[in-house]
């Protein structure tokens, strides 16, 4: 297991790069804690499966170095770098047995027959394969395929990082939980630093102690989920992460005296030197709504009933509003007005996150 | 206009896909088949498309029999998860293509293919290819072509599995929309309980080649009438508990009783089976007459928002869903609580006993 460092690290696929826009990964300098558990986070042509394949060195990057501990490995093979992949599809031999399968890149390591039966039955135990060990991976369902792959990656306990690249996209939801909750066990049992990249923000939140952001080329935020959640440091992640996204509205402020189109409302902190265009943030479950009167006045759209809360979707000053509602809670026609908790109101500066002070 | 599958049944090599169905579909509705893979969503489909004859049973459309009717001679538009296009033809010419094969007439094609865009919102895109699209306008060109001929039924099997989230997430409050003007019958297949609730119109859940539920899709949400239902329609899944009553006593586990009460008074002696959704497992009682459960707690995950808690009582796997961040050691014991408002009674073959109160108060 080892420390990643990504120092100065930048992509370009071409060969003379003039401005950011021809960088798949704009510069980054990343340390990436020993045992942590990661996640990398964006849509697709973000970056992120760049930023992947130079850690597992299937792309050299063309600026900077990557080092595991301190060895420089900017250069060297897969191989040499001594790291287990997973896959969006299961990688699996298809003549071997599940037990063949998981002992495989032990027996490749030239490892000792006690110590693979032990590490095999370990594992075999942890993913729930117990009673298919001695069955051939052919006739096996795709679900029970990629848990073998997964099982695969985690069998060695000597490897530098274990990278996942987006390994439960074709799995059913009811499969993913139990998958997930698994990842989860082995990552405390064995305390590899894993890497695990997704387009999904559940995936993304609950598997990963810290969640790296990316957007076009670009680390946007590398934070806890809950930081994640609470203070999104671009108005990016407020509406990548969360479903339905946080609210952005059309803000002008002076001091703590926050304007929006028809609306006072009184900030938590002051602000100065602000330029440029200015927003406020607020996420759906951070609203409510009320009575004609008691807040700023919305138009409603309609209410959905989402399992085990409603999203009421509402207009506001020209842009869409996302209020989420317990399930409990029965909406009247007359309620028709929507209210902030102050205490998570963000406040975004050309798009990015600006602190004032507290009063 | 309605299509109406009349005790369709399907074997394939000896293996039952699809057991005895009976559905009726209306003009104008959206009806979702939800399912884990291989439940037959797709054997549903390929059926209702003319694409597969069914073992037995018979397919109306406006009450003719259409059974084996070859899908070239119906009015059908089908879309797959992997969006298909034609890479070397424009937008316009990818959405005009049906039509054209038609032999519709260059006026005629013109103002459908410019109709169907402006309903997909890609106007401005009609002169690009679909590889200099986005992943979600490339599957909004490939919607497009399947309601342009105005098609009476559409069938769309999972066609946002491949997208990216936010996308799928977009694209999900569109359709209702964009196909309620259209007037046809949509049937959309999906493996997820979101996407159903989002979708709206009907539901169907299926269960290894059986329906097991039709309605109104809040309806059936919220009122499952059987375990399977509950089981299949809900994200993570339902959580279940065997209980017996005997003596005037409600007995949870070996070593977990309560007098019968409340919900439990009617109750005839003998074993059942006791659903509740993982939202409705509370940290701290609510009310006194919640019931105590002593759990151990495997693994937390932390959504930014809200806590999953993977729980086993009793030798059954629970799921908790919780408000806020709440760091718990793994592998800890974890007392819950559940209010008796929140709790469905299966008899032990599944079928629905008594609904949560909740739900009725609703």
């Amino acid at each position: 297991m080892a420390r990643i460092t990504l120092s100065n690290l930048a992509h370009s696929y071409v060969k003379d790069p003039q401005n950011d826009k021809d960088y798949a990964l704009r510069e980054l300098n990343h340390e990436w804690e020993d045992g942590a558990a990661y996640a990398l986070l964006g849509p697709s042509g973000c970056g992120k499966s760049t930023l992947l394949n130079i850690i597992s060195g299937i792309v050299t990057p063309s600026h900077g170095r990557i080092l595991f501990d301190e060895t420089d490995v900017t250069f060297a093979d897969t191989t040499d770098r001594n790291i287990a992949q997973v896959f969006q599809f299961p990688v699996v031999y298809d003549t071997m047995t599940v037990q063949q399968n998981l002992e495989f890149p032990l027996k490749n390591r030239g490892k000792d027959a006690k110590y693979i039966a032990q590490r095999v039955a370990s594992i075999a135990r942890s993913i729930q394969v117990e009673d298919i060990l001695h069955k051939k991976a052919q006739g096996l369902s795709a679900d029970q395929k990629q848990k073998i792959s997964l099982g695969r990656g985690m069998v060695r306990e000597d490897v530098n990082a274990i990278l996942f690249d987006e390994p439960l996209t074709v799995i059913d939801p009811h499969m993913k939980w139990e998958l997930r909750t698994q990842l989860k066990a082995l990552h405390k049992e064995l305390k590899h630093t894993m890497i695990f990249v997704t387009h999904d923000q559940t995936e993304a939140l609950t598997f990963a102690d810290k969640v790296v952001v990316m957007n076009v080329g670009e680390v946007v935020q590398i934070g806890t989920p809950q930081e994640l959640f609470e203070k999104p440091a671009h108005t990016f992640v407020g509406y990548f992460i969360g479903s339905p996204g946080m609210n952005i509205i059309d803000v002008e402020i002076t001091g703590k005296e926050a304007t929006l189109l028809d609306a006072k409302l009184e900030l938590n902190q002051s602000y100065s030197n602000l330029k440029g265009k200015l927003e406020l943030g607020i996420r759906p479950e951070f609203m409510t709504l009320c009575e004609e009167g008691c807040g700023i006045k919305i138009e409603i759209i309609r209410i959905e009933d989402v399992a085990h809360h409603k999203i009421v979707r509402a207009r506001y000053d020209n842009k869409d509003i996302n209020i989420i509602v317990e399930e409990d809670v029965i909406i009247t026609k007359t309620m028709n007005n929507m209210t902030f908790d102050m205490d998570k109101v963000n406040i975004y500066e050309n798009s990015w996150l600006v602190e004032g002070e507290k009063l | 206009m309605s299509l109406e599958l009349q005790n369709i049944s399907m074997s394939v090599d000896g293996s039952m896909h699809i057991y005895n169905t009976n559905l009726t579909l209306k003009k104008g509705t959206m009806n979702v088949l939800l399912g884990r893979t291989s439940s037959g969503k797709t054997s549903l489909m390929r059926i209702m498309a003319g694409l597969d004859v069914p073992t037995s049973g018979k397919i109306l459309w406006e009450g003719k029999d259409v059974t084996g009717m070859k899908v070239q001679n119906r009015k059908i538009a089908m879309v797959y998860q992997q969006f298909i296009n034609y890479p070397s033809m424009t937008v316009y010419e990818n959405i005009a293509a049906p039509l054209r094969l038609m032999k519709k007439s260059e006026d005629f094609i013109d103002k459908a293919v410019r109709k169907t865009a402006a309903l997909m919102r890609m106007t401005d895109m009609l002169h690009k290819k679909p590889l200099e699209l986005s992943g979600g306008q490339q599957q909004r060109c490939a919607l497009a072509r399947s309601l342009v001929k105005g098609s009476g039924l559409v069938l769309l099997d999972e066609p946002l599995a491949n997208l990216d989230y936010k996308l799928r997430e977009e694209l999900r409050a569109e359709i209702p929309k964009l196909f309620e003007e259209s007037g046809a019958i949509f049937v959309y297949a999906t493996t997820e309980p979101e996407e159903a609730l989002l979708l709206g119109g009907n539901v169907a859940t299926l269960w290894e080649g059986k329906i097991t539920q039709f309605g109104e899709t809040a309806e059936v949400y919220h009122n499952p009438n059987n375990a399977t239902t509950a089981k299949v329609f809900s994200n993570p899944s339902m959580n279940f508990l065997n209980i017996e009553k005997k003596e005037g006593f409600i007995y949870f586990s070996n070593s977990n009783k309560v007098p019968a009460r409340d919900i439990f008074l009617k109750l005839e002696d003998g074993k059942y089976l006791a659903g509740f959704r993982p939202n409705h497992l509370e940290l701290k009682a609510k009310s006194d007459s919640s019931l105590h459960f002593d759990t151990h707690l495997s693994v937390t995950e932390i959504t930014g928002s809200e806590t999953f808690l993977h729980l086993s009582y009793d030798n059954e796997n629970w799921i908790g869903l919780v408000h806020g961040v709440h760091d718990l050691e793994y592998g800890s014991n974890l007392s819950l609580y559940l209010d008796l408002r929140h709790i469905f009674i299966f008899q032990k073959d599944g079928d629905l006993l008594q609904t949560a109160s909740y739900v009725t108060n609703r």
